[in-house]
């Protein structure tokens, strides 16, 4: 895989926005803005950190990733199609009868993932499981586990019996982001169940924790990359994301969190993404 | 072929072992046989017997602590690192406390996980209603991709757990905690899915499942003294049924008991009231636990106290047989 520049990475981004704005809107259900908030983070992931063959999912030399929030799937399955996994047209059947792209991800209907998830809580969980086995039995230490946690997600205690397990472990080669948007159902995570001292909560059970700006790619990039290199911890990066990201009347609104944009909706929502907001014109306006 | 038992079967000094012994030396031999195969345990090492597997196998056994919900996601997660997990602890916890994580990351994600619940029953004993797990089976046989076994004995439980390491599947493996008269020889057969006929009879059909096997076994005794011929059949696998061999034996004796130590509504007796209401319908008497929580007291206590062993259900089933037979007008 050549390696992509910051301004390609940003891009990319962009282009896996628009995708998720058709595939909602073609779904006529799903989830808008966590996806959205999401993309710069999956840009980076799977297009600059992640090891892995589209043509060849189980390829044994591979990362491995666990999206633990299951309902964002639509910016994996974006990502997993602009990767080569399959083909983008299959996207345009997200949530339809038969179709291998489900509302949540089902492992065993598409290729190239890693788990089955929608219930939240349990991601984090078996992505320490694959990196307990990397680490101590079958000692892989090139491998990488990284998952995508939502911040409403760290309301559930199955969350923190895994990250007490990976602490006691030192499971390092386990990598995770804190989609930390600050919204959730029922409104702000503050209003719903207040999360902070997050920093906090995370180093008391013994993990590194990175504070980054979520939609800088150079700084999604360079915390993966100091991860990695962090020995004896699992590390945690909590990427501060705008919710809806890149669509002005979605962001920060947690009414967008389990809505789709109706066809009025998709169209200006596509447009400010062409445009980045107005900010370039193009032929299709 | 005719099941072969062990000979003094109802003499007072007859063999008898936890089951949950059993499933211990299975786990250390599945082991053995197969490196992949890995080992889970939530603070209950020693009382689940994982700790014969852990002084085998240091490296392949992972202490989780007491979170249920973690030790079958992380198992789930080394399935897919391409590891067989068992994972252990008391069933009232798992899966009483994990099922919703059992059914996405196990069932619907289709690992093999092997979600093992010891300390299965009332006769958990003192500890009461909140250590005797009794809606297990109905929540693991309800789940799709599940396979529900409940041995009869500590040696077939061994086997039993040989076998769910080769199948590749998950599986819910049911243990009880107290000593189990054993009733099957080391040559006996075990086949995931497949019931056994103990002892052949033209009057009545006794499915027994687990422990209750055994006290089937001298209920069949008990009735014998009173000119009733019963069969006894074997379930162990209460998911998937042996449907041949239940229907075989029910449409000979035309009459049908279940016994359990575990609620009847949604368990072994409510498998098998599916099975006969679709196919053979056919007078049922379930034998177990009635829409009602265990308490304390001593194992065997507690069995007479809830109708569970052979001379009760003997009881039971003179006046089911009764009853059906006025039923039907006849005699």
């Amino acid at each position: 895989m050549t390696q992509l520049t910051i301004k390609q990475l940003e891009h990319r981004a962009y282009v896996l926005r628009e995708d998720v704005i058709r595939m909602l809107e073609r779904a006529g259900s799903g989830h808008s803005a966590g996806p959205l908030g999401l993309a710069d983070i999956f840009a980076t992931l799977y297009f600059d950190v992640m090891k892995y063959d589209p043509k060849n999912p189980l390829w044994g030399d591979r990362d491995y990733f666990f999206l633990s929030n299951g309902h964002c799937v639509p910016i994996q399955y974006a990502a997993m199609a602009e990767a080569g996994f399959f083909p983008k047209e299959e996207l345009m059947t997200l949530r339809k009868l038969g179709s291998r792209l489900q509302g949540h991800p089902e492992r065993t209907k598409l290729p190239g993932l890693e788990n089955t998830s929608g219930p939240l809580g349990s991601g984090l969980s078996q992505a320490a499981g694959v990196a307990q086995v990397l680490q101590y039995i079958d000692k892989q230490p090139h491998r990488f586990v990284y998952v995508v946690t939502g911040d409403g997600e760290l309301d559930e205690g199955n969350i923190w019996e895994a990250a007490m397990f990976a602490g006691k472990y030192k499971l390092s080669q386990l990598i995770v982001f804190v989609d930390r948007n600050n919204i959730q159902i029922d409104g702000t995570t503050d209003q719903v169940m207040p999360l902070e001292d997050l920093r906090g909560k995370w180093e008391s059970f013994g993990w590194h924790v990175q504070e980054i700006d979520g939609h800088n790619v150079e700084s999604i990039r360079d915390a993966a990359s100091m991860a990695r290199a962090i020995k004896n911890q699992p590390s945690v990066i909590i990427a501060h994301t705008i919710p809806g990201k890149g669509v002005d009347f979605m962001e920060y609104d947690y009414h967008w969190h389990g809505a789709p944009p109706n066809s009025q909706q998709a169209k200006e929502a596509l447009h400010k993404l062409r445009t980045l907001d107005g900010k370039i014109t193009g032929e299709h306006q | 072929m005719t099941y072969q038992l062990v000979e003094n079967l109802f003499a007072k000094d007859v063999v008898a072992e936890p089951i949950r012994a059993g499933f211990g030396r299975g786990l250390k031999a599945a082991g053995e046989a197969d490196e992949r195969v890995v080992a889970l345990c939530a603070d209950l090492t020693d009382s689940t017997q994982m700790s014969k597997f852990k002084e085998a196998f240091p490296e392949r056994f992972v202490e989780i602590g007491v979170a249920e919900q973690n030790l079958v996601t992380v198992a789930s997660g080394m399935a897919r690192a391409g590891k067989i997990p068992f994972t252990s602890s008391y069933a009232a916890f798992s899966p009483g406390r994990n099922w919703e994580q059992i059914r996405t990351t196990i069932c619907l994600n289709d690992q093999p996980v092997v979600v093992v619940g010891s300390h299965a029953g009332v006769s958990v004993g003192p500890d009461g209603a909140t250590h005797q797990m009794l809606e297990d089976i109905a929540l693991m046989r309800v789940l799709p991709n599940m396979v529900v076994i409940a041995p009869g004995d500590s040696v077939e439980a061994e086997k039993a757990t040989q076998a769910i390491a080769a199948s590749g599947k998950p599986a819910y493996l049911r243990l009880a905690r107290e000593k189990t008269p054993i009733f099957s020889l080391e040559k006996s057969p075990f086949e995931i899915g497949k019931a056994y006929v103990l002892r052949t009879g033209k009057d009545i059909t006794l499915l027994g499942t687990g422990t209750m096997t055994y006290q089937l076994l001298v209920t069949a005794e008990e009735l014998k003294k009173h000119g009733v011929d019963a069969e006894v059949v074997h379930v162990p696998t209460i998911k998937p049924l042996d449907e041949a061999t239940i229907l075989k034996s029910v449409t000979k004796t035309g009459r049908v008991v279940t016994a359990e130590e575990a609620q009847i509504n949604g368990g072994f007796g409510g498998a098998i009231a599916e099975l006969l209401g679709e196919k053979k319908p056919l007078p049922l008497l379930r034998i177990g636990m009635k829409d009602r929580f265990g308490e304390s007291g001593a194992p065997d206590e507690l069995l007479e106290h809830f109708g569970l062993t052979g001379s009760k259900i003997a009881s039971s089933v003179r006046e089911f047989i009764g009853d059906t037979k006025q039923k039907r007008g006849k005699k």
